[in-house]
């Protein structure tokens, strides 16, 4: 176990490394960005002094590394300054609406990841059947269509027609856990529609690939049954790309929700990140991210150790 | 032997066809096979025989890629040809068993070996996990396997390759089968190990009165194992006959040309008077980063027009050795001398002159021939490389190394890799090494993946090159029989030590090193008695890992 545990720790110190790269590029890409910041904020009809006056206000007057260590240094703390738009912290601005992001990712990533394994598993098992192709037509369709067009499609059907789901899932403080599944099942509906071809044919493609290796035919002619020689003896060694495809799709759930997010008007990281951007509220550009490269950094992480853990000669040394 | 009358299988007009280049071509044309209950038959011939193919079609079982296109397989009264995939599902693992080739490939890497034992049994309701688990154990101590109560709770990864052989052995014995397929079970082992094997597969085989199909491309060891032996060449049979009459009087032109394969020796040569050796290995202790010591103060000299054989079990250091020669591993300790003068331990520090002298030949051709480039390229990189030839002269040099190698230029020159025969590939990988003009060459188990007699016209090949070009081969191999018709002085290691070393006639007469001991007595020979008289001598616990590790590497009588 010694070894995993070093394993695991060098992937941590490599992953804390880049996340240090990231938020050196992250804000100096900021900072090149055109123009004068105080400028934009006071309008054309600013007055010099004016313009001064707020540029040391803000700390703009220091030097760009000073700033990136304070910057970082309240990072750290989860402290990104405050709005430039609003002036309320961008802890408080964001942290909601990033907790939304996440429930609908998990939301979305509940449905899909068995979804998608167990498809993958019974198109590999019926691979090369009617079945198999119907599958793959199916869910490359869903994954080809852009994610607005989806989301349409399913309000006309869902929302509209059936009247079965809301089309806009706004949120309230007062909703009760079923009104908020109920809500906002659409959007985690057509997240699972994008991710879950990726999922299904890796699991397929993984399974498929390992059905030549010698201890399969050994499991056929031990006389073990299709879907066994499957579940019980590909699918164990098939795992560690499995688990990177599903970490790549969990971190898409986060970080590539915009579109989805806009189409049913909910209130997630994405849309406050789009907000910031056309307003030049740096600190919450930063902060997103910030954010977005963790998010990747820790998945992946998780998947590498997944990797390593479904690794029977790691698990189990000699 | 008992052997019964009735019969358990029956083969009768078998065709099978493989689909290769968008059409189905015949790959076993019409063969007959009877198999009594009880008895063993030996199937041999070269690879692409179709052995294998007949061993899996005996189960109802066509690879990916095949399928059976005509006659019938009959077991036990069942009609396997036109039953369902059920029905032949039903008889597989329970009254038909297959021990394959690789087994440390074909154990499943993610479950325990004694779960993978117990799966069968308990699937056909023959017995409950305890039970079977209870019955592994007894047929891993009947095995000789070391711990029999542990060892199944063990990973694959963690037992070693003779080990994990023998229980693929009891993990087919699992359901007691009527029949039980060894599709080459010891090819990929060393000689010790296979003795255990051999041993432990005849054992249960008559203890149980299992019928056996013996599938190998070594003469001695079917001659050890089976009733009666079937001569297989291209899909097709060539003869049939009781083990004692095919050895005694083959019939057969082919048969007798695979009996003679071992023919070939040349006489030993002696070390010139006076000379310095051209490659000395001086005291080189090694290991890869972070390991523990592969090879530990080897020392020993090769002089010009020589060969060096230096054989030894899988592990014990031959291949690092050569790696220190060429500077791939630069040793811990020691130094690599070529005609007197050190070489620095690191290729990327030697001259292209010091580089050029020194070539290798790989055991496996196929993967050390790149399959995108054409034969031209192959053997012109180096010739252009080191002598610096270009256009016409390059042309004539290649032509020139291709007649050298028996192979005609110009139906070679233009062709990939992929598309020359197992012999031909490895005839292209010896040009390449003389396309340097080197005074040197390492062949690393040039002739363990070729067939018989293939292999034969390698050895002869070289046998030639050297005395036309005086070259000096050091020869790694673990095959003994290579040795006997090839080398003049023979290195034994074991553990990465230098256990013995000599002119080959000393090696070949007593008294040896124990381990040499060891060695040759393993290998085995084409006499049917042979394995008996040998466990008789030496005891079934004096064989193969236990014996090999009573030996002392250090003892005194390692002679220089």
């Amino acid at each position: 176990m010694g070894d995993i545990l070093s394993l695991v720790a060098k992937r941590l110190g490599l992953g804390l490394l880049i996340l240090f790269i990231i938020s050196i590029i992250i804000f100096f890409m900021v900072e090149l960005l055109p123009g004068d910041i105080a400028q934009a904020v006071l309008g054309q009809g600013a007055t010099e002094e004016n313009v001064a006056a707020l540029r040391k206000e803000m700390g703009l007057d220091k030097p760009a590394i000073v700033r990136y260590l304070e910057w970082l240094g309240g990072a750290v703390q989860f402290n990104f300054g405050n709005s430039i738009v609003t002036g309320e912290s961008v802890t408080a601005t964001i942290g909601p609406r990033f907790m939304n992001t996440l429930f609908l990712a998990t939301y979305a990533a509940v449905i899909a990841v068995p979804f998608a394994i167990v498809l993958g598993i019974i198109v590999a098992l019926l691979r090369n059947s009617i079945f198999d192709r119907v599958a793959n037509v199916a869910t490359l369709s869903a994954i080809s269509s852009p994610e607005f067009f989806l989301g349409y499609i399913l309000i006309l059907y869902f929302a509209v027609n059936m009247g079965a789901f809301p089309a806009i899932s706004s949120l309230s403080e007062d909703m009760g856990t079923w009104e908020l599944l109920n809500r906002t099942f659409l959007p985690a509906l057509t997240l699972v529609l994008v991710v879950t071809a990726h999922m299904m044919r890796m699991t397929r493609a993984a399974i498929i690939n390992l059905l030549a290796s010698p201890y399969i035919e050994m499991a056929r002619l031990k006389g073990v049954p299709p879907w066994r020689v499957i579940v019980k003896h590909a699918l164990p060694n098939a795992w560690a790309p499995i688990i990177n495809v599903v970490a790549l799709n969990l971190a898409y759930l986060i970080t590539g929700v915009v579109l989805v997010e806009v189409v049913f008007v909910y209130p997630g990281i994405g849309q406050a990140l789009v907000d910031a951007v056309s307003k030049r509220d740096f600190p919450v550009v930063q902060a997103c991210c910030l954010i977005f490269a963790a998010t990747f950094i820790l998945l992946n992480l998780a998947a590498d150790v997944g990797a390593i853990l479904t690794n029977p000669r790691l698990r189990h040394p000699k | 032997m008992s052997k019964k009358n009735e019969v358990l299988l029956e083969i009768h007009d078998l065709q099978i066809q493989g689909y290769s280049e968008e059409r189905w071509v015949d790959i076993i044309k019409g063969v007959d096979l009877t198999l009594h209950k009880g008895e063993v038959m030996g199937l041999i011939g070269e690879s692409g025989a179709g052995k294998s193919t007949i061993g899996a079609a005996a189960m109802g079982y066509a690879r990916d890629g095949t399928r059976i296109s005509g006659g019938s397989i009959e077991f036990d009264g069942m009609e396997l040809s036109t039953a369902t995939e059920e029905e032949k599902r039903a008889l597989r693992g329970s009254r038909i068993a297959y021990v394959a080739q690789s087994a440390a490939a074909s154990f499943n890497p993610a479950h325990k070996i004694i779960d993978q034992h117990t799966e069968a049994p308990i699937q056909y309701r023959i017995q409950k996990r305890l039970e079977a688990q209870e019955d592994a154990m007894q047929l891993y101590e009947k095995l000789r396997l070391p711990n029999p109560e542990e060892i199944g709770f063990r990973y694959p990864h963690q037992v070693s390759g003779g080990q994990l052989q023998r229980a693929m052995t009891a993990m087919a014995m699992a359901c007691r089968p009527d029949l039980i397929i060894f599709d080459e079970p010891t090819t990929a082992l060393d000689v010790t190990t296979q003795i255990e094997v051999l041993a432990a597969i005849r054992d249960i085989v008559d203890e149980y009165n299992t019928a056996a199909i013996y599938i190998t491309h070594d003469l001695a060891v079917v001659a050890q194992m089976a009733d009666t032996i079937k001569v297989l060449l291209k899909g097709e049979e060539v003869e049939q006959a009781p083990t004692e009459e095919m050895l005694k009087n083959p019939k057969e032109d082919y048969t007798k040309s695979l009996w003679a394969v071992r023919s070939f020796k040349r006489d030993q040569k002696s070390r010139p008077k006076g000379a310095e050796p051209l490659v000395s290995v001086q005291n080189v202790d090694a290991a890869y980063t972070g390991g523990d010591k592969v090879l530990d103060d080897v020392s020993f000299d090769i002089y010009e027009g020589m060969t060096v054989a230096v054989v030894g079990e899988s592990g014990s250091g031959k291949s690092t050795v050569a790696r220190c020669i060429t500077g791939l591993l630069p040793p811990m300790k020691g130094q690599i001398q070529f005609k007197g003068e050190t070489l620095p331990p690191n290729y990327r520090d030697r001259t292209k002159d010091q580089l050029r002298q020194a070539q290798m030949i790989y055991q496996m051709a196929d993967t050390a021939l790149n399959p995108k480039v054409q034969i031209r390229e192959i053997i012109g990189r180096p010739a252009q490389f080191y002598g610096g030839l270009k256009g016409a002269a390059l042309k004539n040099r290649v032509d020139e190394l291709l007649d050298l190698i028996e192979l005609e230029p110009s139906q070679f020159y233009y062709r990939y890799p992929p598309e020359l025969s197992g012999g031909q590939k490895q005839r292209i990988g010896i040009a390449r090494a003389l396309a340097a003009e080197p005074s040197f060459i390492i062949c690393d188990e040039v002739t363990s993946a070729l067939d018989q007699l293939v292999a034969e016209g390698i050895l002869r090949l070289l046998d030639r090159l050297q005395q036309e070009l005086n070259l000096s081969y050091m020869f790694i191999t673990h095959d003994l029989a290579t040795v006997r018709s090839i080398a003049d002085e023979v290195v034994v290691m074991q553990h990465g030590k230098v256990v013995e070393q000599g002119p080959k006639e000393d090696m070949f007469t007593p008294p040896h090193h124990p381990y040499t001991d060891l060695l040759l007595s393993s290998v085995p020979e084409m006499d049917p008695n042979w394995l008996t008289t040998l466990l008789e001598e030496r005891g079934v616990d004096n064989v193969g890992d236990a014996a090999s590790q009573q030996i002392d590497t250090d003892d005194p009588k390692v002679s220089t």
